[in-house]
Protein backbone atom coordinates (compact mmCIF):
# COMPACT_ATOMS: atom_id res chain seq x y z
CA UNK A 1 0.00 0.00 0.00
CA UNK A 2 1.23 3.75 -0.26
CA UNK A 3 1.31 6.17 2.14
CA UNK A 4 -1.63 8.11 0.60
CA UNK A 5 -3.55 4.84 0.75
CA UNK A 6 -2.51 3.63 4.39
CA UNK A 7 -3.22 7.53 5.54
CA UNK A 8 -6.69 6.95 3.64
CA UNK A 9 -7.49 3.69 5.04
CA UNK A 10 -6.71 5.52 8.66
CA UNK A 11 -8.92 8.57 8.03
CA UNK A 12 -12.11 6.12 6.98
CA UNK A 13 -11.39 3.98 10.57
CA UNK A 14 -10.77 6.90 12.65
CA UNK A 15 -13.77 9.42 11.42
CA UNK A 16 -16.58 7.20 12.73
CA UNK A 17 -14.58 7.26 15.91
CA UNK A 18 -13.92 10.94 15.91
CA UNK A 19 -17.70 11.91 14.89
CA UNK A 20 -18.92 9.85 17.78
CA UNK A 21 -16.39 11.62 20.19
CA UNK A 22 -17.37 15.34 18.97
CA UNK A 23 -21.35 14.47 18.96
CA UNK A 24 -20.59 13.20 22.79
CA UNK A 25 -18.97 15.85 23.77
CA UNK A 26 -20.91 18.72 22.08
CA UNK A 27 -24.16 17.03 21.23
CA UNK A 28 -24.99 18.52 17.94
CA UNK A 29 -24.81 16.40 14.97
CA UNK A 30 -24.46 18.79 11.97
CA UNK A 31 -21.85 20.85 13.50
CA UNK A 32 -19.74 17.76 14.35
CA UNK A 33 -20.26 16.36 11.32
CA UNK A 34 -18.79 19.60 9.61
CA UNK A 35 -15.94 20.05 11.54
CA UNK A 36 -15.17 16.45 11.06
CA UNK A 37 -14.69 17.10 8.10
CA UNK A 38 -12.97 20.13 7.69
CA UNK A 39 -10.50 17.94 10.10
CA UNK A 40 -10.36 15.27 7.73
CA UNK A 41 -9.62 17.25 5.02
CA UNK A 42 -6.91 19.50 6.89
CA UNK A 43 -5.30 15.85 7.69
CA UNK A 44 -5.32 14.77 4.23
CA UNK A 45 -3.40 17.33 3.13
CA UNK A 46 -1.02 18.21 6.27
CA UNK A 47 -0.40 14.55 6.86
CA UNK A 48 0.30 13.88 3.53
CA UNK A 49 3.27 16.91 3.76
CA UNK A 50 4.41 15.83 7.60
CA UNK A 51 3.31 12.16 7.88
CA UNK A 52 0.96 10.59 10.19
CA UNK A 53 1.16 12.13 13.68
CA UNK A 54 1.90 9.55 16.82
CA UNK A 55 -1.63 9.57 17.59
CA UNK A 56 -4.16 10.33 14.68
CA UNK A 57 -6.85 10.36 16.83
CA UNK A 58 -5.98 12.73 19.41
CA UNK A 59 -4.78 14.70 16.37
CA UNK A 60 -8.45 14.66 14.34
CA UNK A 61 -10.32 15.29 17.78
CA UNK A 62 -8.16 18.44 18.58
CA UNK A 63 -8.88 20.30 14.94
CA UNK A 64 -12.47 18.95 14.92
CA UNK A 65 -12.90 20.58 18.27
CA UNK A 66 -11.34 23.49 17.79
CA UNK A 67 -12.93 23.81 14.11
CA UNK A 68 -16.35 23.55 16.44
CA UNK A 69 -15.32 26.18 18.58
CA UNK A 70 -14.17 28.21 15.22
CA UNK A 71 -17.75 28.15 14.41
CA UNK A 72 -19.48 28.76 17.35
CA UNK A 73 -17.30 32.03 17.69
CA UNK A 74 -18.03 33.26 14.14
CA UNK A 75 -21.36 32.70 15.01
CA UNK A 76 -22.95 35.71 16.57
CA UNK A 77 -26.31 34.05 17.85
CA UNK A 78 -24.46 30.83 19.35
CA UNK A 79 -22.31 33.30 21.59
CA UNK A 80 -23.69 32.26 24.65
CA UNK A 81 -22.48 28.38 24.05
CA UNK A 82 -18.84 29.19 23.50
CA UNK A 83 -18.53 29.52 27.12
CA UNK A 84 -19.57 26.54 27.83
CA UNK A 85 -17.74 24.89 24.45
CA UNK A 86 -14.45 26.78 25.50
CA UNK A 87 -14.65 24.97 29.23
CA UNK A 88 -15.54 21.97 28.04
CA UNK A 89 -12.91 22.12 25.02
CA UNK A 90 -10.29 20.56 26.10
CA UNK A 91 -6.49 22.07 25.77
CA UNK A 92 -4.94 18.63 24.49
CA UNK A 93 -7.14 15.63 23.88
CA UNK A 94 -8.06 13.85 27.22
CA UNK A 95 -6.06 11.10 28.49
CA UNK A 96 -9.37 8.81 27.84
CA UNK A 97 -9.24 9.00 24.05
CA UNK A 98 -5.97 7.72 24.02
CA UNK A 99 -7.76 3.96 25.26
CA UNK A 100 -8.86 2.28 22.66
CA UNK A 101 -12.14 1.19 24.74
CA UNK A 102 -13.07 5.11 24.56
CA UNK A 103 -12.61 4.80 20.69
CA UNK A 104 -14.48 1.68 20.43
CA UNK A 105 -17.36 3.18 22.45
CA UNK A 106 -17.55 6.09 20.72
CA UNK A 107 -18.11 4.10 17.04
CA UNK A 108 -20.41 1.75 18.39
CA UNK A 109 -22.74 5.01 20.13
CA UNK A 110 -22.66 6.88 16.84
CA UNK A 111 -23.81 3.70 15.75
CA UNK A 112 -26.96 3.21 18.21
CA UNK A 113 -27.60 6.56 17.24
CA UNK A 114 -27.64 6.25 13.79
CA UNK A 115 -29.84 3.29 14.10
CA UNK A 116 -32.35 4.77 16.72
CA UNK A 117 -35.57 3.37 16.68
CA UNK A 118 -37.05 6.90 16.30
CA UNK A 119 -35.81 7.11 12.75
CA UNK A 120 -37.21 5.19 9.60
CA UNK A 121 -36.02 2.54 8.50
CA UNK A 122 -34.72 4.32 5.20
CA UNK A 123 -32.96 7.35 7.23
CA UNK A 124 -30.90 4.77 9.29
CA UNK A 125 -29.41 3.36 6.23
CA UNK A 126 -29.10 6.47 4.77
CA UNK A 127 -27.54 8.21 8.30
CA UNK A 128 -25.37 5.02 8.76
CA UNK A 129 -23.58 5.10 5.74
CA UNK A 130 -23.11 8.53 5.35
CA UNK A 131 -21.95 9.18 9.13
CA UNK A 132 -20.45 5.59 9.88
CA UNK A 133 -19.57 5.08 6.74
CA UNK A 134 -18.49 8.26 5.53
CA UNK A 135 -20.05 8.20 1.77
CA UNK A 136 -20.54 10.97 0.40
CA UNK A 137 -24.49 11.86 -0.34
CA UNK A 138 -24.50 11.39 -3.63
CA UNK A 139 -22.70 7.90 -3.40
CA UNK A 140 -25.76 6.59 -1.21
CA UNK A 141 -27.89 8.29 -3.70
CA UNK A 142 -26.37 6.50 -6.55
CA UNK A 143 -26.46 3.17 -4.70
CA UNK A 144 -30.76 3.63 -3.78
CA UNK A 145 -31.60 5.01 -7.02
CA UNK A 146 -32.85 8.21 -5.77
CA UNK A 147 -31.56 12.14 -6.35
CA UNK A 148 -29.23 13.45 -4.53
CA UNK A 149 -31.51 15.97 -3.62
CA UNK A 150 -33.88 13.19 -1.77
CA UNK A 151 -31.45 11.54 -0.32
CA UNK A 152 -29.65 14.60 1.42
CA UNK A 153 -33.26 15.52 2.60
CA UNK A 154 -33.77 12.33 4.42
CA UNK A 155 -30.33 12.41 6.05
CA UNK A 156 -30.68 16.38 7.32
CA UNK A 157 -34.31 15.30 8.54
CA UNK A 158 -32.74 12.50 10.47
CA UNK A 159 -30.24 14.30 11.91
CA UNK A 160 -33.23 16.80 13.54
CA UNK A 161 -35.73 13.83 13.98
CA UNK A 162 -32.48 12.72 16.52
CA UNK A 163 -32.21 16.23 17.80
CA UNK A 164 -35.52 17.12 18.30
CA UNK A 165 -36.29 13.44 20.25
CA UNK A 166 -33.48 14.89 22.53
CA UNK A 167 -31.38 11.23 21.61
CA UNK A 168 -28.07 11.32 22.99
CA UNK A 169 -24.93 9.57 22.16
CA UNK A 170 -24.28 8.36 26.06
CA UNK A 171 -27.52 6.67 26.93
CA UNK A 172 -31.10 5.63 25.67
CA UNK A 173 -31.01 2.42 23.69
CA UNK A 174 -27.98 1.16 22.78
CA UNK A 175 -30.09 -1.84 20.96
CA UNK A 176 -27.86 -3.97 19.25
CA UNK A 177 -30.64 -5.45 17.18
CA UNK A 178 -31.55 -2.74 14.82
CA UNK A 179 -28.04 -1.98 14.27
CA UNK A 180 -27.40 -5.51 12.79
CA UNK A 181 -30.92 -5.06 11.03
CA UNK A 182 -29.63 -1.96 9.30
CA UNK A 183 -25.97 -3.81 8.29
CA UNK A 184 -28.15 -6.76 7.19
CA UNK A 185 -30.21 -4.04 5.16
CA UNK A 186 -27.60 -2.29 3.43
CA UNK A 187 -25.55 -5.96 2.68
CA UNK A 188 -29.03 -7.02 0.89
CA UNK A 189 -29.57 -4.01 -1.14
CA UNK A 190 -25.76 -4.13 -2.29
CA UNK A 191 -26.13 -8.03 -3.46
CA UNK A 192 -29.79 -8.11 -4.91
CA UNK A 193 -28.80 -5.29 -7.15
CA UNK A 194 -27.47 -6.34 -10.67
CA UNK A 195 -26.47 -2.89 -11.43
CA UNK A 196 -22.99 -4.00 -9.17
CA UNK A 197 -21.20 -1.86 -7.24
CA UNK A 198 -22.51 1.91 -7.80
CA UNK A 199 -19.34 3.08 -5.51
CA UNK A 200 -16.60 2.77 -7.37
CA UNK A 201 -14.54 0.30 -6.33
CA UNK A 202 -16.16 -0.66 -3.43
CA UNK A 203 -20.03 -1.80 -3.57
CA UNK A 204 -23.10 -1.42 -0.81
CA UNK A 205 -22.05 -5.40 0.49
CA UNK A 206 -18.47 -4.23 0.69
CA UNK A 207 -19.62 -1.06 2.92
CA UNK A 208 -21.84 -3.58 4.93
CA UNK A 209 -19.36 -6.25 5.41
CA UNK A 210 -16.52 -3.41 6.24
CA UNK A 211 -18.94 -1.99 9.00
CA UNK A 212 -19.70 -5.41 10.13
CA UNK A 213 -16.16 -6.34 10.47
CA UNK A 214 -15.78 -2.94 12.89
CA UNK A 215 -18.63 -3.67 15.08
CA UNK A 216 -17.45 -7.46 15.43
CA UNK A 217 -13.95 -6.07 16.98
CA UNK A 218 -15.94 -4.10 19.06
CA UNK A 219 -17.85 -7.00 20.18
CA UNK A 220 -15.46 -10.08 19.70
CA UNK A 221 -18.06 -12.40 21.52
CA UNK A 222 -21.53 -11.63 20.37
CA UNK A 223 -22.69 -14.78 18.44
CA UNK A 224 -25.28 -12.71 16.22
CA UNK A 225 -22.59 -9.66 14.82
CA UNK A 226 -20.51 -12.92 14.24
CA UNK A 227 -23.12 -14.92 12.60
CA UNK A 228 -24.06 -11.98 10.11
CA UNK A 229 -20.86 -11.01 9.20
CA UNK A 230 -20.41 -15.16 8.42
CA UNK A 231 -23.69 -14.69 6.93
CA UNK A 232 -22.61 -11.95 4.47
CA UNK A 233 -19.22 -13.53 3.36
CA UNK A 234 -21.26 -16.80 2.20
CA UNK A 235 -23.45 -14.84 0.73
CA UNK A 236 -21.27 -12.65 -0.70
CA UNK A 237 -18.97 -15.27 -1.74
CA UNK A 238 -21.93 -16.53 -4.55
CA UNK A 239 -22.49 -13.35 -6.14
CA UNK A 240 -20.18 -13.32 -9.28
CA UNK A 241 -21.98 -16.39 -9.95
CA UNK A 242 -25.44 -15.45 -9.45
CA UNK A 243 -26.15 -13.32 -12.64
CA UNK A 244 -25.33 -13.47 -16.21
CA UNK A 245 -23.78 -10.22 -18.37
CA UNK A 246 -27.18 -9.38 -19.31
CA UNK A 247 -28.43 -9.20 -15.84
CA UNK A 248 -30.55 -12.37 -16.02
CA UNK A 249 -30.54 -14.06 -12.38
CA UNK A 250 -29.37 -17.91 -12.18
CA UNK A 251 -30.32 -20.30 -9.53
CA UNK A 252 -28.41 -21.53 -6.85
CA UNK A 253 -28.68 -24.91 -8.26
CA UNK A 254 -27.14 -23.99 -11.69
CA UNK A 255 -24.38 -21.95 -10.77
CA UNK A 256 -20.99 -22.35 -11.85
CA UNK A 257 -19.65 -23.18 -8.51
CA UNK A 258 -15.85 -22.38 -9.78
CA UNK A 259 -16.87 -19.21 -9.52
CA UNK A 260 -17.80 -19.11 -6.13
CA UNK A 261 -15.22 -16.64 -3.55
CA UNK A 262 -13.17 -19.38 -2.06
CA UNK A 263 -11.69 -17.06 0.58
CA UNK A 264 -14.52 -15.66 1.66
CA UNK A 265 -16.65 -18.94 1.76
CA UNK A 266 -13.35 -20.31 4.06
CA UNK A 267 -13.35 -17.53 6.25
CA UNK A 268 -17.15 -17.41 6.85
CA UNK A 269 -16.94 -20.97 7.47
CA UNK A 270 -14.55 -20.52 10.21
CA UNK A 271 -16.49 -17.51 11.72
CA UNK A 272 -19.63 -19.41 11.83
CA UNK A 273 -18.56 -22.88 13.27
CA UNK A 274 -16.62 -20.57 16.06
CA UNK A 275 -19.92 -18.62 16.94
CA UNK A 276 -21.85 -21.53 16.79
CA UNK A 277 -19.31 -23.77 19.30
CA UNK A 278 -19.57 -20.44 21.87
CA UNK A 279 -22.33 -18.12 21.77
CA UNK A 280 -25.69 -18.73 21.99
CA UNK A 281 -27.36 -19.28 18.97
CA UNK A 282 -29.20 -16.91 17.27
CA UNK A 283 -31.25 -16.05 13.92
CA UNK A 284 -28.15 -14.59 11.97
CA UNK A 285 -26.02 -18.13 13.00
CA UNK A 286 -28.67 -20.34 12.09
CA UNK A 287 -28.90 -18.43 8.24
CA UNK A 288 -25.24 -18.65 8.28
CA UNK A 289 -25.24 -21.81 8.69
CA UNK A 290 -27.62 -22.23 5.99
CA UNK A 291 -25.34 -20.60 4.24
CA UNK A 292 -22.53 -22.54 4.79
CA UNK A 293 -23.60 -25.89 3.80
CA UNK A 294 -25.06 -24.36 0.70
CA UNK A 295 -21.28 -23.14 -0.40
CA UNK A 296 -19.62 -26.31 0.81
CA UNK A 297 -21.34 -28.61 -1.58
CA UNK A 298 -19.29 -28.97 -4.71
CA UNK A 299 -21.87 -29.65 -7.04
CA UNK A 300 -25.52 -28.69 -6.22
CA UNK A 301 -26.77 -32.61 -6.15
CA UNK A 302 -24.42 -33.01 -3.35
CA UNK A 303 -26.41 -30.49 -1.14
CA UNK A 304 -26.86 -31.27 2.59
CA UNK A 305 -30.85 -30.86 2.14
CA UNK A 306 -31.11 -32.75 6.09
CA UNK A 307 -28.94 -30.52 7.47
CA UNK A 308 -30.55 -27.08 5.77
CA UNK A 309 -34.05 -28.50 7.11
CA UNK A 310 -33.30 -29.41 9.82
CA UNK A 311 -31.27 -25.67 10.55
CA UNK A 312 -34.68 -24.06 9.26
CA UNK A 313 -36.34 -25.90 11.94
CA UNK A 314 -34.70 -24.69 14.18
CA UNK A 315 -34.57 -20.94 12.71
CA UNK A 316 -38.25 -21.03 12.57
CA UNK A 317 -38.24 -22.39 16.22
CA UNK A 318 -36.02 -19.22 17.16
CA UNK A 319 -37.78 -16.66 14.98
CA UNK A 320 -40.98 -17.88 12.95
CA UNK A 321 -41.59 -16.04 9.99
CA UNK A 322 -43.63 -16.95 6.71
CA UNK A 323 -40.38 -16.55 4.72
CA UNK A 324 -38.77 -18.90 6.70
CA UNK A 325 -41.59 -21.00 6.50
CA UNK A 326 -41.23 -20.87 2.47
CA UNK A 327 -37.45 -21.57 2.77
CA UNK A 328 -38.15 -24.58 5.18
CA UNK A 329 -40.89 -25.76 2.26
CA UNK A 330 -38.32 -26.10 -0.30
CA UNK A 331 -35.74 -27.68 2.07
CA UNK A 332 -39.13 -30.06 3.01
CA UNK A 333 -39.39 -30.68 -0.58
CA UNK A 334 -35.43 -31.43 -1.54
CA UNK A 335 -35.62 -34.13 1.73
CA UNK A 336 -39.30 -35.81 1.44
CA UNK A 337 -40.33 -34.60 -2.02
CA UNK A 338 -42.36 -32.31 -3.41
CA UNK A 339 -46.04 -33.20 -2.03
CA UNK A 340 -44.52 -32.48 1.72
CA UNK A 341 -43.46 -29.40 0.57
CA UNK A 342 -46.49 -27.86 -1.24
CA UNK A 343 -48.21 -28.90 2.41
CA UNK A 344 -46.24 -26.91 4.46
CA UNK A 345 -47.50 -24.39 1.91
CA UNK A 346 -50.70 -24.81 2.40
CA UNK A 347 -49.96 -23.44 5.55
CA UNK A 348 -49.42 -20.13 4.53
CA UNK A 349 -52.22 -19.63 2.38
CA UNK A 350 -54.57 -19.05 5.67
CA UNK A 351 -51.86 -16.31 5.96
CA UNK A 352 -53.55 -12.49 4.26
CA UNK A 353 -50.75 -10.80 4.24
CA UNK A 354 -48.79 -13.52 1.89
CA UNK A 355 -52.00 -13.36 -0.08
CA UNK A 356 -49.79 -10.97 -2.66
CA UNK A 357 -46.21 -11.95 -2.17
CA UNK A 358 -44.95 -13.53 -4.92
CA UNK A 359 -42.15 -15.85 -3.95
CA UNK A 360 -45.48 -17.53 -2.09
CA UNK A 361 -46.49 -18.71 -6.10
CA UNK A 362 -42.66 -18.80 -7.18
CA UNK A 363 -41.96 -21.77 -4.84
CA UNK A 364 -45.42 -22.98 -5.27
CA UNK A 365 -44.69 -23.42 -8.71
CA UNK A 366 -41.29 -24.69 -8.33
CA UNK A 367 -42.54 -27.58 -6.11
CA UNK A 368 -45.25 -28.41 -8.59
CA UNK A 369 -42.99 -28.49 -11.83
CA UNK A 370 -41.09 -31.16 -9.09
CA UNK A 371 -44.15 -33.05 -8.83
CA UNK A 372 -44.49 -33.02 -12.52
CA UNK A 373 -47.95 -30.86 -12.52
CA UNK A 374 -46.68 -28.77 -15.01
CA UNK A 375 -49.88 -26.94 -15.64
CA UNK A 376 -50.84 -26.01 -12.08
CA UNK A 377 -46.55 -24.69 -12.09
CA UNK A 378 -47.06 -22.99 -15.16
CA UNK A 379 -50.31 -21.08 -14.05
CA UNK A 380 -48.37 -20.16 -10.33
CA UNK A 381 -45.01 -18.85 -11.88
CA UNK A 382 -47.15 -16.59 -14.27
CA UNK A 383 -48.97 -15.48 -10.88
CA UNK A 384 -45.56 -15.17 -9.43
CA UNK A 385 -43.96 -13.22 -12.59
CA UNK A 386 -47.39 -10.69 -12.53
CA UNK A 387 -46.76 -10.13 -8.61
CA UNK A 388 -43.00 -9.27 -8.32
CA UNK A 389 -41.32 -5.84 -8.82
CA UNK A 390 -38.12 -7.20 -9.99
CA UNK A 391 -37.45 -7.13 -13.84
CA UNK A 392 -34.93 -10.07 -13.77
CA UNK A 393 -37.30 -12.24 -11.39
CA UNK A 394 -40.12 -11.64 -13.80
CA UNK A 395 -37.84 -12.62 -16.64
CA UNK A 396 -36.49 -15.73 -14.72
CA UNK A 397 -40.11 -16.36 -13.55
CA UNK A 398 -41.98 -16.32 -17.31
CA UNK A 399 -39.10 -18.43 -18.82
CA UNK A 400 -39.89 -20.87 -16.02
CA UNK A 401 -43.97 -20.56 -16.85
CA UNK A 402 -42.68 -20.99 -20.58
CA UNK A 403 -40.88 -24.31 -19.91
CA UNK A 404 -43.45 -25.85 -18.06
CA UNK A 405 -45.84 -25.25 -21.35
CA UNK A 406 -43.01 -26.85 -23.47
CA UNK A 407 -43.27 -29.80 -20.88
CA UNK A 408 -47.12 -30.53 -20.37
CA UNK A 409 -46.96 -30.33 -24.85
CA UNK A 410 -45.29 -33.45 -25.03
CA UNK A 411 -46.17 -36.01 -22.77
CA UNK A 412 -44.07 -38.04 -21.61
CA UNK B 1 -40.48 1.26 -2.19
CA UNK B 2 -40.67 3.20 -5.02
CA UNK B 3 -44.24 3.65 -6.66
CA UNK B 4 -45.44 5.95 -9.35
CA UNK B 5 -48.88 7.76 -8.49
CA UNK B 6 -50.46 8.86 -11.73
CA UNK B 7 -52.63 11.45 -11.53
CA UNK B 8 -56.10 11.12 -14.03
CA UNK B 9 -57.99 14.40 -14.43
CA UNK B 10 -60.37 15.97 -16.99
CA UNK B 11 -58.67 19.41 -17.33
CA UNK B 12 -61.88 20.44 -18.84
CA UNK B 13 -63.69 20.44 -15.11
CA UNK B 14 -61.00 22.54 -13.78
CA UNK B 15 -61.55 25.22 -16.63
CA UNK B 16 -65.04 25.90 -15.14
CA UNK B 17 -63.78 26.34 -11.89
CA UNK B 18 -63.46 30.49 -10.21
CA UNK B 19 -59.88 31.74 -9.54
CA UNK B 20 -59.84 31.13 -6.30
CA UNK B 21 -60.70 27.36 -6.08
CA UNK B 22 -58.05 26.63 -8.73
CA UNK B 23 -55.34 28.91 -6.35
CA UNK B 24 -56.71 26.53 -3.62
CA UNK B 25 -55.99 23.37 -5.55
CA UNK B 26 -52.51 24.83 -6.54
CA UNK B 27 -52.11 25.66 -2.99
CA UNK B 28 -52.96 21.82 -1.78
CA UNK B 29 -50.56 20.62 -4.27
CA UNK B 30 -47.96 22.78 -3.64
CA UNK B 31 -48.09 21.83 0.00
CA UNK B 32 -47.98 17.96 -0.72
CA UNK B 33 -44.65 18.55 -2.86
CA UNK B 34 -43.13 21.04 -0.31
CA UNK B 35 -43.98 17.79 2.02
CA UNK B 36 -42.63 15.29 -0.07
CA UNK B 37 -39.34 16.82 -0.98
CA UNK B 38 -38.98 17.81 3.17
CA UNK B 39 -39.51 14.25 3.93
CA UNK B 40 -36.66 12.94 1.06
CA UNK B 41 -40.04 10.79 -0.61
CA UNK B 42 -40.06 12.44 -3.35
CA UNK B 43 -38.07 11.04 -6.17
CA UNK B 44 -39.46 13.26 -9.34
CA UNK B 45 -42.46 14.29 -10.59
CA UNK B 46 -43.85 15.55 -14.39
CA UNK B 47 -46.67 17.50 -15.53
CA UNK B 48 -47.92 16.66 -18.98
CA UNK B 49 -49.48 19.16 -21.52
CA UNK B 50 -53.14 19.19 -22.47
CA UNK B 51 -54.30 16.66 -24.38
CA UNK B 52 -54.99 18.67 -27.36
CA UNK B 53 -51.15 18.54 -28.02
CA UNK B 54 -50.90 14.88 -28.12
CA UNK B 55 -50.08 12.90 -30.64
CA UNK B 56 -50.93 8.95 -31.33
CA UNK B 57 -48.02 7.20 -32.96
CA UNK B 58 -48.55 3.97 -34.57
CA UNK B 59 -46.63 1.76 -36.94
CA UNK B 60 -48.78 -0.96 -39.21
CA UNK B 61 -46.82 -2.91 -41.56
CA UNK B 62 -43.61 -0.55 -41.19
CA UNK B 63 -45.98 2.36 -42.20
CA UNK B 64 -45.92 5.13 -39.52
CA UNK B 65 -49.47 7.11 -38.83
CA UNK B 66 -49.58 9.63 -36.52
CA UNK B 67 -52.80 10.89 -34.83
CA UNK B 68 -53.75 14.07 -32.87
CA UNK B 69 -54.96 13.37 -29.31
CA UNK B 70 -54.72 10.79 -26.68
CA UNK B 71 -54.19 7.01 -27.04
CA UNK B 72 -57.28 6.32 -24.80
CA UNK B 73 -60.74 7.35 -25.36
CA UNK B 74 -61.79 9.06 -22.45
CA UNK B 75 -62.81 11.79 -20.60
CA UNK B 76 -60.17 11.54 -17.86
CA UNK B 77 -56.92 11.83 -19.26
CA UNK B 78 -53.59 10.85 -17.96
CA UNK B 79 -52.00 14.04 -16.75
CA UNK B 80 -49.02 13.42 -15.08
CA UNK B 81 -46.84 11.47 -12.14
CA UNK B 82 -45.45 11.87 -8.69
CA UNK B 83 -42.57 9.02 -8.27
CA UNK B 84 -41.95 8.27 -4.58
CA UNK B 85 -39.86 6.37 -2.39
CA UNK B 86 -42.06 5.12 0.74
CA UNK B 87 -41.63 2.83 3.34
CA UNK B 88 -44.94 1.53 3.07
CA UNK B 89 -47.72 0.57 0.35
CA UNK B 90 -49.97 2.21 2.74
CA UNK B 91 -48.10 5.75 2.90
CA UNK B 92 -48.40 5.49 -1.43
CA UNK B 93 -51.97 5.13 -1.11
CA UNK B 94 -52.08 8.17 1.63
CA UNK B 95 -50.17 10.55 -0.35
CA UNK B 96 -52.62 9.87 -3.07
CA UNK B 97 -55.47 10.17 -1.48
CA UNK B 98 -54.37 13.58 -0.39
CA UNK B 99 -53.82 14.71 -3.92
CA UNK B 100 -56.84 16.99 -4.66
CA UNK B 101 -57.17 15.08 -8.02
CA UNK B 102 -58.19 11.71 -6.02
CA UNK B 103 -60.91 13.81 -4.92
CA UNK B 104 -63.00 15.00 -8.27
CA UNK B 105 -60.96 12.35 -10.46
CA UNK B 106 -58.69 9.10 -9.49
CA UNK B 107 -55.13 8.74 -8.61
CA UNK B 108 -53.37 5.34 -9.40
CA UNK B 109 -50.85 3.63 -7.41
CA UNK B 110 -48.61 1.20 -9.12
CA UNK B 111 -45.32 -0.37 -7.71
CA UNK B 112 -41.98 0.21 -9.65
CA UNK B 113 -40.25 -2.13 -11.07
CA UNK B 114 -36.51 -2.35 -10.50
CA UNK B 115 -33.10 -4.22 -11.63
CA UNK B 116 -32.54 -5.88 -8.65
CA UNK B 117 -32.77 -9.47 -7.65
CA UNK B 118 -33.28 -11.82 -4.63
CA UNK B 119 -31.63 -15.37 -4.69
CA UNK B 120 -33.29 -18.10 -6.31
Amino acid sequence: MTADRVAEDLLRQLAPQVLGTLIRRYGNFDESEDAVQEALLAAAVQWRAEGIPDNPRSWLITVASRRLIDQWRSDDARRNREAVAAQEMPAVAPAADHRDQAASDDTLSLLFLCCHPELSQASQIALTLRAVGGLTTAQIARAFLVPESTMGQRISRAKQRLKASGARLDEGSRQLAPVLHVLYLIFNEGYTSSSGPSLGDSGLTSEAIRLTRTVRTLLPDDGEVTGLLALMLLTDARRAARSRQDGTLIPLADQDRARWDGEAIREGTELITHALATAPIGPYQLEAAIAAVHDEAARAADTDWRQILALYRMLESVKPSSVVRLNLAVAAAMVHGPRAGLNLLASLDADERMAGYHRLAAVRGHLLEMAGDHDAARASYLLAARSTTSLPEQRYLESRAARCSRESATPS
Amino acid sequence: MKYMLLIHNNQSVYESWSDDERQALFAEVMAIMAELKESGELITDMALADQSLARTVRVRDGAVTTTDGPFAEAKEQFAGFLAVDCETPERAIEIAARWPDAKYFAMEVRPIMHDGGADL
